[in-house]
């Protein structure tokens, strides 16, 4: 009887923000659809009070059906038979369910048969789905791609393809190759265009892919012969139903082992187009991408909490030398640790959900009627913002994930590491999350644009123009010092006018800009609740700390220093 | 088959599986306002059976039966949220009190009321009474046709049900006509969970009771949209006579609760052989159980 939305206030916290009014009111259009459809919202209220409700379901699912299963479906995983998967029962019970909530299509407009739910309602049921089984959440997230269909692919692809996901068609984004991974510019496939049908074939293999016998696939493909780079690549949509798909093996994995990952061969596979040529990897599988960034965010996020739970149950009943360990100063201050940053990066999260949500709107309505001007400015600088903060929330979101999972598993001792608890399983499934959809290392070349153009500044100094408690001000005053300071190590850093130096303090640089927004924005929430007082004054202190030894040591570094590190492995050769 | 029309019969209940300390009140009786108030499990199992015939047999309509106070139409909404068409709320001051007896005539006025039905469904028992007494009675009173702890249904054909019993000791596969009432049973399988565009659909879903306490945005909703009416009956609606009701027509009188600790032992299976029952012929008497 567990539910993971009733139990996490956060999440109703965050859902509630004040820039949740527009959104929805640029959602809904003024409500719209209201007459059109029985389960249209009247009003703001009125949709809030839905996304509330409906986010109640996924966590009575997520508590009562699919964490119960985690631990069956870590044990049994996918299995391979004449050439399809078949998920472990736990994931076919776990689908049936959400499926017959309708939480399938939960972002796609009402004509399709979804909910037309913001992107931030979305976001906060993947964390909880993540949260109850990390790796049965990517198959619940792949719902992603209708989200792509629907943004680029013809209306006739679309009446076709976007129905079937509130029946339950599963989904999956065919892009890695054995050849091509973090460089997807070097992908293979072949798609051949056969004009007295209209249609593409498709020939090759994909490696690594996530759900990849699911009923309908995105699939990157190189469409122009004799090219070599990303403009030669197109995307398609391909349907199980057309059998030309195999499954040659299900990887074995460290985690996530619930998610079939596929080793797929096309063979004569016939496919539709998406959009148009050439624009598969630089347009479409771009945003793809950056959808999938922030669920991973979420997926990371949702992880953390797992595991905190875990830890924080544990240190609570466990009793060495006649007290709970929660007692003893080492074990209370990881698990503070872990409850201060979980609340920072989640703050990130939903910030980043909600700049996706406020500039997809405007892109939604620019499909109507032109935009007015403050509204086009509007929607570009959200969109600015939300390309930076994409990759910092996957980067920092990510590797938080696997440090706390990393502390929780310490906090049981000699237990944790047994079979014995889900620690052990949820240290497991963080593993990939700073790895898959981009390693850590691409979102900081994604992320270091947001330095170097300023545009993390710019976020920064919005938010210091805003007001916060005045029993908070000292902390502002705190983050105005590791601003400045952010601010002179950047402009030293460019001096140098050196890229491999910069690439070489790239992360440093992101992840002091990334402490800085974190630490406003729990400010901010201090604002709306008081609570957050304490975990603002917490982490904006150990933070301050970092970011001083982070500047510290790109500032006593020079570039012979990069010589010195090359120099190192290469004598070991 | 085309679509059946089915009754569920189903409770608020107050939720004991939780039970704190403040659960009794010092005389011996629920104290309802420290436990949550809940879909009666087992009635939730019945309305799955209910909803898994109507994915089975479209056309199928769904009439969730409640008696209770005005807070429990919350169940029909409950169940609305997960498929059901709508419900009734039987609510009158006068059935305060209600034994099993008094509860059946009145659910049985109700029914009778409805006229058409082809299968009425509920759960075995509530978990505030845990009398199972209910669903039988309503039938003997309809003179209608009762299958009790029913765990699957197997197939409805033109006015032939059958159905799966769990008993204690196997399994028993029944037939019986249609109209018919069946109790099921707690191992049948779990309900399905409320659906999204249902519960948007059905949110302002209310009984001319609860209407007042609607915010005034949604009032104009009932105008065209009928399906979020909740029908609510009385006993004039019942035309119901006072003796039946209530206190008064019920036979049913609690003459002392008391706390009591369970200290039966682990029960002890034996075979049917006469090696067995000699062993136990001299426990029995060994322990002077016997002789």
């Amino acid at each position: 009887m567990a539910n993971f939305f009733n139990d996490n206030p956060e999440l109703k916290f965050h859902l509630t923000h004040p820039l949740m009014k527009k959104i929805i009111d640029l959602k809904e259009r003024d409500f719209a659809e209201k007459e059109k459809f029985d389960y249209a919202p009247q009003d703001f209220e009125d949709a809030m009070d839905n996304y509330e409700k409906v986010l109640e379901i996924v966590g009575e699912i997520s508590g009562d059906v699919i964490d119960p299963n985690a631990e069956s479906v870590d044990a049994e995983g996918p299995s391979l038979i004449d050439n399809e998967v078949k998920y472990a029962r736990g994931t076919e019970e776990n689908y049936d369910a959400l499926v017959e909530a309708g939480l399938i299509g939960m972002t796609l407009p009402r004509k399709y048969k979804g909910l037309n739910f913001a992107i931030t309602p979305y976001i906060i049921a993947g964390e909880m789905i993540s949260r109850a089984d990390a790796g049965f959440a990517n198959i619940w997230g792949l719902q992603d791609c209708a989200e792509t269909i629907y943004e680029f692919a013809s209306e006739k692809l679309k009446d076709e393809y976007l129905p079937m996901f509130s029946k339950g068609a599963t989904a999956a984004m065919d892009l890695t190759e054995p050849d091509a991974g973090s460089d997807l510019q070097a992908v293979q496939l072949k798609a051949i265009y056969n004009a007295d049908k209209d249609t593409w074939t498709l020939n090759g293999v994909k490696r690594f892919i996530t759900n990849g016998d699911a009923d309908i696939s995105l699939v990157l493909a190189r469409s122009e012969e004799g090219s070599q780079d990303a403009r030669g690549l197109s995307l398609f949509v391909y349907d199980r139903r057309e059998k030309a798909v195999k499954v040659r093996r299900i990887e074995r994995k460290l985690g996530i082992k619930g998610s079939p990952t596929c080793e797929l061969v096309f063979d004569d596979a016939p496919a539709y187009l998406i959009g148009n040529r050439r624009m598969g990897l630089i347009k479409y599988v771009m945003s793809l991408m950056n959808s999938a960034r922030l669920g991973v965010g979420a997926q990371s996020i949702g992880i953390a909490e797992a595991a905190y739970r875990e830890a924080l149950k544990y240190a609570k009943e466990r009793a060495q030398f006649g007290k709970p360990i929660i007692q003893f100063p080492a074990v209370y201050e990881m698990l503070t640790n872990m409850r201060i940053n979980i609340a920072a990066h989640r703050s990130l999260l939903y910030e980043t959900a909600r700049m996706v949500d406020m500039y997809k709107c405007y892109i939604e309505i620019s499909e109507d009627r032109k935009l007015e001007k403050e509204e086009r400015t509007e929607m570009k600088t959200y969109q600015r913002f939300a390309d930076v903060f994409t990759p910092l929330l996957k980067l920092t979101a990510s590797e938080l994930s696997n440090t706390i999972a990393y502390d929780a598993l310490q906090v049981h001792g000699g237990a944790g590491f047994m079979k014995d608890f889900p620690i052990e399983r949820i240290f497991r499934d963080a593993r990939i999350t700073s790895i898959y959809e981009g390693t850590s290392q691409l979102q900081v070349i994604a992320a270091i644009r947001g330095v170097m153009t300023g545009v993390y500044l710019t976020k920064i100094k919005e938010y210091e123009a805003m007001p916060v408690n005045p029993e908070s001000e000292y902390l502002k005053r705190e983050l105005a010092k590791m601003t400045h300071a952010y601010e002179e190590v950047v402009e030293e850093v460019k001096a140098t006018d050196d890229s491999e130096f910069t690439d070489f303090h790239a992360r440093r640089l992101v992840e002091v800009a990334g402490n800085i927004v974190m630490g406003h924005l729990l400010l901010q929430d201090a604002m709306r609740d008081p609570s957050y007082k304490n975990i603002a004054e917490l982490f904006i202190k150990a933070k301050g700390d970092e970011n001083r030894g982070k500047i510290a040591y790109i500032r006593r570094s020079d570039l012979r220093d990069l010589g010195t590190y090359k120099q190192v492995i290469s004598e070991e050769v | 088959m085309s679509g059946l029309k089915i009754i569920v019969l189903a409770k608020q209940v107050p939720d004991t599986r939780n039970v704190g300390k403040d659960a009794m009140k010092a005389n011996g009786t629920v104290n309802r306002a420290a436990l949550p108030a809940i879909f009666n499990p087992e009635d939730l199992k019945a309305l799955e059976q209910a909803l898994l015939l109507k994915d089975k047999y479209p056309g199928t309509t769904i009439t969730l039966v409640t008696m209770g106070p005005v807070r429990a139409a919350s169940i029909i909404r409950e169940a609305m949220f997960r498929g059901a068409d709508g419900g009734i709320l039987i609510t009158d001051r006068k059935f305060a009190g209600s034994d099993t007896l008094a509860t059946s005539y009145v659910l049985s006025l109700a029914i009778k009321k409805i006229k058409k039905y082809d299968l009425i469904l509920a759960g075995r028992q509530a978990i505030d009474g845990d009398t199972a007494q209910v669903g039988p009675q309503s039938a003997e009173k309809l003179n209608i046709p009762q299958i009790t702890y029913v765990e699957e249904i197997i197939s409805v054909e033109k006015n032939k049900i059958t159905a799966v019993r769990r008993l204690e000791n196997g399994v028993e596969t029944v037939e019986a006509k249609l109209p018919l009432l069946m109790t099921v049973t707690a191992s049948a399988p779990d309900c399905r969970s409320r659906n999204a565009k249902f519960l948007m659909k059905y949110k302002h879903a209310c009984t001319p009771s609860e209407m007042h306490h609607e915010s005034e945005d949604y009032i104009s909703l009932h105008d065209t949209r009928h399906y979020l009416d909740i029908i609510e009956w009385d006993i004039n609606d019942l035309k119901a006579d006072d003796v039946y009701l209530g206190l008064s027509g019920s036979p049913t009188k609690v003459k002392q609760v008391t706390n009591i600790v369970f200290t039966t032992k682990d029960s002890k299976v034996l075979e049917a052989t006469d090696k067995d029952i000699d062993q136990l012929m001299a426990e029995l008497v060994e322990h002077h159980n016997i002789g």
